[in-house]
């Protein structure tokens, strides 16, 4: 789960890592306002998307307002407000229909002395939490992971243990820090290890991290999203959440515990397992269709949520043929078979179906389907499912 | 011979009394495992599907002389559930639990490395070696006992590619899966290690997702340390990045953990990669016509 970055820097403050004083502002008055009480003769407005690429990004229809905008007074401060709220603010990673920006950050600027990036993540290699950081802040991490891989440091920590202070000296004096900036170093880098463990983030990202002109390290961004299976021990983050930043269908699929992504094209998929609905969608494209979705019912989905699934897909116009392909192991084919009825008599399919039951149940799965009146193209096998959906979405 | 499982081991199911459990519990017995118990705390004494209930893992292993188990229990208790079982000496801990948390998994990882017990999972369908021991929720009558050992991370594409060998007549000596999470108790590489020791298995089919390193690290290993024929299949070739796959660990972030480096690295150890999903069977043909 992901959430802003003002909330990121509050959850940050209440743990005692050094960010910059920031007011969040939802109108024009309240963006001065914000300016006044930083009483700074310089501060930032950011829109709060979840987006990233902001600084870079523009708003729709006025390509010269960018995402992130420094102002000198609390005039400005508004204007620049007025200009981003209620807009679609277009980023390298919001793709060509824009995020609205529905709040923004007025935070007092500061004195920018060295500019680094820190990251934490699970490493999977490591089977532990890994804070990595670079010297090369403000850029593309992944560029630099890519390009040059030895700018990038990195320690794995013991979540209990947390990041020990040896570690964090050696990580500063990989990025050169030196003098009392030390210390200031040591006290971020455990104090966000500790924010990471402690609220179950998947992803703590500090870029910019910078080094002030007095010496101090501060989160001049940040970026956190949390281990949606840990939610249930943090209602603090749950209360986070901001569902308007969210795909609708991914949101509506989400409540229904089910696992969506929408995807660009016209075949939607209904499938069990995330390894066979990523293998149905590359078989799909592998017969020249290109797959609408993909949608985990999961193993033990019952036949609520497989009738939700179905209209999550019908719902989408540009889906012209849905392909349900399930191997029942917990899911048993009745299941399937009745959902599909269900579905069938609730909101009525407007487009082919092509069935293909295999597994638990299945004589039993089938023998439903075929003794319904319902307009149904079996499959028997992966090649006949995918052939005869793509041939379907077709016209053919 | 097979691997981690097979006629002699005496299995418990973890979370017994609940729906899942009791559901799969039958599955197995009605397959032919040896399952001689269950447990959930605070039903001790009690019966369920005719087998005794303990309070303790420690109980059901003094009483019944379990050497495995299977995992049942919600999310939030599953990192205790495994330690558990840890704890009471069960060699072989299969937790099928899905929605773990990932920093449970990484405080149970090593204390699970440390101990003489294997973890298969969480977020897994299980183990089976067919026509012996059934350990989990797959479907038992699309396996057929064989030599060919299968490895995957997905539950549904293992039951496919199983699927796909029974029809060509290829047996299976066992099936493990891995599990979709980021961290699993146990990686492709100590399984080819496993196949690789055991007698029975004469090929190795193993089922990768997109996102991570361990299929290339399995590649690796393959290269130095396996003779026996290996085919492959990766699964979101065409999954966009920066887009999770329903897996928590499979996605393509930062250019990393694409299908194609995957494959590319897979094809440069020798081993034969499936085109298609549907052609996982008949790329373990190929794999072993090669080797000849």
């Amino acid at each position: 789960m992901k959430i802003h970055e003002f909330q990121a820097k509050a959850i940050l403050r209440e743990a005692g890592v050094a960010v910059p004083a920031g007011i969040v502002a939802r109108s024009r008055a309240e963006a001065e306002a914000a300016f006044k009480e930083l009483a700074q003769p310089l501060a930032v407005v950011k829109a709060q998307i979840h987006a990233g690429g902001r600084g870079k990004g523009t708003i729709q229809g006025n390509p010269d307002q960018h995402g992130v905008q420094l102002v000198r007074s609390a005039e400005e401060a508004g204007e620049v407000a007025e200009a981003l709220l209620g807009k679609k603010l277009e980023t390298i990673q919001t793709g060509p229909e824009g995020q609205e920006v529905r709040q923004v950050l007025v935070e007092a600027g500061c004195d920018i002395a060295r500019e680094l990036y820190l990251g934490i993540v699970v490493d999977r290699g490591a089977s532990k939490p890994v804070l990595m950081v670079s010297s090369e802040g403000g850029v593309e991490i992944e560029k630099v992971a890519e390009e040059t891989p030895e700018k990038i440091f990195k320690e794995p920590f013991d979540p209990d243990l947390g990041l020990m202070s040896y570690q964090a000296r050696k990580l500063a004096a990989k990025l050169g820090i030196t003098g009392p900036s030390v210390r200031a170093a040591d006290k971020f880098m455990r104090g966000l290890c500790k924010v990471f463990v402690n609220k179950d983030c998947s992803l703590a990202e500090i870029n910019p991290l910078v080094i002030t002109g007095d010496g101090d390290m501060m989160a001049l961004d940040a970026k956190m999203t949390f281990d949606e299976n840990a939610l249930f021990r943090h209602n603090d983050i749950v209360e986070f959440r901001d569902r308007s930043e969210e795909e609708p269908a991914e949101t509506r699929a989400a409540e229904a515990g089910l696992s969506f992504v929408k995807l660009d094209g016209n075949i939607g998929c209904l499938v069990n397992g995330a390894g066979l609905a990523m293998s149905t969608m590359d078989l799909i494209q592998y017969h020249g269709g290109m797959p609408a979705n993909f949608l985990d019912v999961g193993g033990g989905a019952n036949v609520d949520q497989v009738t939700e699934a179905f209209r999550i897909l019908l719902a989408d116009p540009k889906v012209k043929a849905v392909l349900v392909n399930i191997f029942g192991g917990i899911m048993q084919c009745t299941t399937i078979a009745n959902a599909i009825m269900e579905a069938y008599q609730s909101v009525g399919f407007n487009v082919p179906l092509v069935v293909r039951l295999e597994g638990t149940e299945v004589k039993e799965g089938r023998a439903i389907l075929a003794n319904s009146d319902l307009d149904i193209i079996t499959a028997e096998g992966l090649t006949d499912a995918a052939q005869k959906v793509v041939a379907a979405a077709q016209g053919k | 011979m097979s691997i981690l499982v097979d006629k002699e081991t005496k299995l418990i199911c973890q979370g017994i009394t609940g729906r899942a459990g009791a559901f799969h519990t039958k599955g197995c017995l009605d397959y032919g495992t040896q399952v001689v118990g269950g447990v959930t705390p605070g039903k001790g004494g009690q019966t369920a599907e005719g087998l005794p209930v303990f309070d303790t893992v420690t109980e059901a292993v003094e009483q019944t002389g379990a050497n495995a188990t299977m995992i049942f229990v919600p999310p939030p208790f599953t990192a205790d559930a495994i330690l558990e079982a840890v704890d009471a000496g069960i060699e072989v801990v299969i937790a099928i639990t899905e929605g773990v948390p990932v920093l449970d998994m990484v405080r149970v990882y090593d204390r699970v490395k440390r101990s003489s017990s294997v973890l298969i999972g969480p977020n897994c369908p299980g183990v089976i070696t067919p026509e012996e021991c059934k350990i989990g929720i797959m479907p038992g009558y699309i396996h057929k006992k064989g030599g060919v050992g299968v490895m995957s991370r997905s539950g549904t594409l293992t039951y496919e590619a199983v699927w796909q060998l029974t029809e060509l007549g290829l047996g299976q000596s066992s099936c493990v899966g891995l599990g979709g999470d980021p961290i699993v108790g146990t990686s492709f590489v100590e399984l080819l290690q496993m196949f690789q020791d055991d007698d029975e298995t004469e090929a190795i089919l193993m089922m990768g997702e997109i996102g991570g390193t361990a299929e290339e690290e399995a590649a690796a290993f393959v290269k130095e340390h396996v003779t026996k024929p290996v085919a492959a299949f990766i699964a979101g070739r065409t999954a966009p990045p920066g887009k999770r796959m329903g897996h928590a660990g499979a996605i393509i972030s930062g250019g990393k953990g694409t299908a194609e480096d995957k494959i590319a690295a897979l094809e440069s150890a020798g081993i034969v990669v499936a085109e298609s999903p549907a052609d996982m069977g008949k790329a373990v043909q190929r794999a072993i016509a090669a080797h000849k």
